[in-house]
């Protein structure tokens, strides 16, 4: 399958190929000119109907270091609702002739409806509460990096927040997992599914009884509304409990990382700065997050036509 | 007066299965004998001769939503399923909760002459649960099945009021189960399908708490009560010990009820989104057992058609609902071993009954009305891409292998479908 759509889908398989090809795509960027034309004459369409400027910018700039050509279709959502259904934008777009959607939708699974509808490749960006691959990939790229060639296996993963609303976290899971990493999510229990006895992960209320084994703190943005939905009595008592202050973060193990999806919710889960974090890995992910994207759309948009994409890439470099 | 005759199938009768030959004139069974012949013929070898099914629940979407059904193009595809008659549920726009609006439904229903349609009427003006709709000048119009389906009533002081009035009316109210509280946003059935998928679940407690309340609304206030499309083992438990009790409460299950789970949810095809939603395969045994030991009084369709665009929305955002009028009887065959008269009793007898249809759901006997469906209740069958009937096509069980399928159904005497086909 050439769709990205979900860690589930990709498999551990192509998760280490993609992560492989990331490397070279890190060397292309580090370049004077960073750019190859590796895609060159294909066309990539980006279709964002939930609002989203970092990763529809970071996935049009990989597809522009790869040359190939970027149209962008950014609505929100509820104009589209009122007019031409989902479907008629897809074919409409399809019959343009282009090569890859990537697709951000406040809907899950709205990349699995819309393979219905194309030929073309679909990469997810964000389905509703469901799936970022992507995310998940340059995280696992940006921990991977600052291990320096040691192994995920038994690496103490640590996610904080709203996991419940979070394809990051759903991701993440998946991804941190698949590495032999072990996950801790921490969440009050209204912020976490209604059931997730079956995921391969430790469930705790308590962050500060697990802050000071955690190898990687992965923080989650909580969104505001929370309270308004009476998930949370007040986002004041949130950041107490669940927030990343300076005395928190002087309990990390001095080799622990502390990683952000973005965008931060600076005064909610974030009550530091974040360049005052010492283990900060958060410029690292969105600037790897451009290689990682890089590697996934030239993976997806040259599969298929017979060619392994390592030595492909190396031709067109 | 032409006569009519059905030939060489099993006819069921109240107290026996007797091969014999059925005529029938002047829309009514004249005799039920060997070597009956008649002006025409329809051929039931292998096949038994049922009372004509009556859906308890059919969205006909007329008026309001004419490209997505019509009472004539439901009505033919009920035809097409066994069915002679079909209660019409009030969530029509504008909906039924004046007599004008249920005096057109019938209407339009006799103008289309297939099958017999029966308005049921809104409880509360405009299934908003905040005003008791007329419900007397409604059951002096002939209504006696009042419900908001597709919304539950959630006011229990409400509620207590309208059993109250309804008991006075004599008419019986049906209960969409669902305390909306807990669904906001809901998809699916909450489990770990729908946290793997990130869809906001639809807890089968928030079914369960309002079978309850009702339950109790029932013990307090004496009223007959119908519970829709129960999806829960919960629910079903619950329906099982008010009976005990001998509460006058009935109840119905949709033939995808029994058929279908919601892990089928997770290639996110609204095809199979419908409210309440697919459970587990546990529910799906315990509504079984409920069925085969006459916990579930009815099986009812809940019949649901939705224009194609509706269902290429996203999976949170398209309507709920499938069809099952031309479907019904494959897929109770398929998912529960019933004999003959268990299917009578479940798609007929009984939903006319709860309906309050006199001349409707009668055991074939001389003099009663020919309202007849000619079934092979052993044959299986694919049911064929598309719909027949029904202007929409949103059916998941195309393609699939069901077991029952009808043959000819006679309404008034006369053929509505010969050999599965449509006659008008």
């Amino acid at each position: 399958m050439r769709h990205v759509r979900s860690i589930q889908e990709l498999g551990s398989e192509r998760i280490s190929r993609l992560l492989d090809l990331t490397d070279h795509m890190v060397e292309i960027s580090a370049r004077a000119v960073p750019k190859v034309t590796a895609l060159r004459g294909k066309t990539i369409v980006s279709l964002f109907l939930e609002d989203s400027t970092r990763t529809r910018l970071s996935f049009e700039t990989a597809a522009k270091r790869l040359s190939a050509d970027t149209m962008t279709f950014s609505v929100s959502s509820s104009s589209v609702n009122k007019g031409e259904s989902l479907r008629d934008t897809i074919e409409t777009i399809t019959d343009m002739g282009v090569d890859a959607f990537v697709v951000r939708h406040k809907s899950a699974g709205v990349p699995w409806q819309m393979t219905q509808w194309t030929d073309a490749v679909v990469i997810n960006a964000g389905d509703g509460a469901h799936q970022h691959p992507t995310q998940a990939l340059l995280d696992l790229y940006t921990v991977r990096q600052s291990l320096q060639g040691r192994s995920m296996e038994g690496l103490h993963v640590v996610v904080v927040g709203d996991i419940r609303h979070s394809r990051v976290a759903r991701s993440n899971v998946e991804a941190f997992s698949m590495q032999g990493a072990l996950v801790t999510l921490v969440a009050p229990s209204t912020l976490l599914p209604s059931s997730c006895d079956h995921w391969p992960v430790r469930v705790v209320h308590d962050l500060d009884a697990v802050i000071g084994s955690a190898d990687v703190l992965y923080m989650l943005r909580l969104q505001t509304e929370r309270m308004a939905q009476g998930l949370l009595p007040a986002i004041s008592e949130y950041s107490s409990l669940f927030g990343l202050t300076s005395s928190r973060v002087d309990r990390l193990k001095s080799s622990a990382v502390v990683m952000h999806p973005g965008p931060m919710n600076r005064g909610v889960e974030m009550l530091v700065d974040p360049r005052e974090v010492p283990g900060s890995l958060i410029h690292q992910q969105v600037t790897n997050g451009v290689s990682v994207r890089m590697a996934v759309l030239f993976d997806a948009l040259t599969q298929g036509e017979g060619v392994e994409g390592d030595s492909a890439m190396k031709g067109a470099m | 007066m032409s006569t009519l005759a059905i030939r060489g199938g099993t006819v069921v009768t109240a107290s026996e299965e007797i091969r014999a030959d059925v005529l029938i004139s002047d829309g009514l069974i004249q005799a039920i004998g060997a070597d009956l012949r008649g002006d025409s013929e329809l051929d039931a070898s292998g096949c038994h001769v049922l009372p004509g099914f009556v859906d308890l629940h059919t969205h006909l979407r007329e008026p309001g939503r004419e490209e997505a059904e019509t009472i004539e193009t439901g009505s033919r595809a009920g035809a097409l399923g066994g069915y002679t008659a079909l209660v019409a549920m009030p969530n029509t726009d504008p909906a039924q909760d004046s007599v004008p609006v249920v005096e057109f439904v019938r209407a339009q229903g006799r103008r289309a002459g297939l099958l017999e349609v029966v308005p049921s009427g809104c409880i509360t003006v405009e299934r908003r649960g905040q005003l008791l709709a007329p419900m007397a000048q409604l059951a002096a119009a002939g209504v006696t099945l009042f419900t908001d389906d597709g919304n539950g009533v959630q006011d229990p002081a409400l509620m207590r009021r309208a059993l109250e009035y309804a008991r006075d009316l004599g008419v019986t109210l049906a209960q969409h189960c669902e305390v909306s509280a807990l669904t906001t946003g809901a998809v699916m059935h909450e489990c770990a399908c729908s946290t793997d998928l990130g869809l906001p679940g639809w807890p089968s407690l928030a079914e369960e708490l309002m079978v309850h309340r009702d339950i109790e609304l029932v013990r307090l206030t004496g009223a007959t009560m119908h519970f829709l499309h129960l999806s829960t083992r919960g629910s079903v438990e619950l329906v099982r010990r008010a009976k005990a009790d001998g509460l006058p409460i009935t109840a119905e299950v949709t033939p995808h009820h029994l058929a279908l789970t919601h892990e089928l949810l997770t290639g996110f095809d609204p095809l199979y989104k419908v409210n309440p939603p697919l459970r587990t395969m546990d529910d799906i045994e315990a509504l079984r057992e409920g069925v085969r030991d006459g916990t579930i009084d009815a099986v009812a369709t809940d019949h649901a058609p939705h224009i194609g665009r509706d269902k290429e929305l996203p999976l949170d955002q398209a309507p709920p609902g499938m069809l099952g009028l031309e479907t019904a009887l494959g897929v109770l065959g398929s998912a529960v071993a019933l004999d003959a008269r268990q299917v009578a009793k479940l798609l007929s007898v009984a939903p006319a009954r709860i309906a309050g249809m006199s001349n409707q759901g009668h055991w074939a006997a001389v003099g009663k009305p020919a309202h007849l469906c000619v079934a092979n209740l052993d044959e299986s069958w694919v049911a064929p891409s598309g719909s027949r009937a029904s202007k929409s096509t949103n059916n998941p069980f195309v393609g699939r292998t069901l077991r029952g399928r009808v043959y000819h159904t006679i309404f008034k005497g006369k053929p509505t479908v010969v050999n599965g086909m449509a006659t008008a």
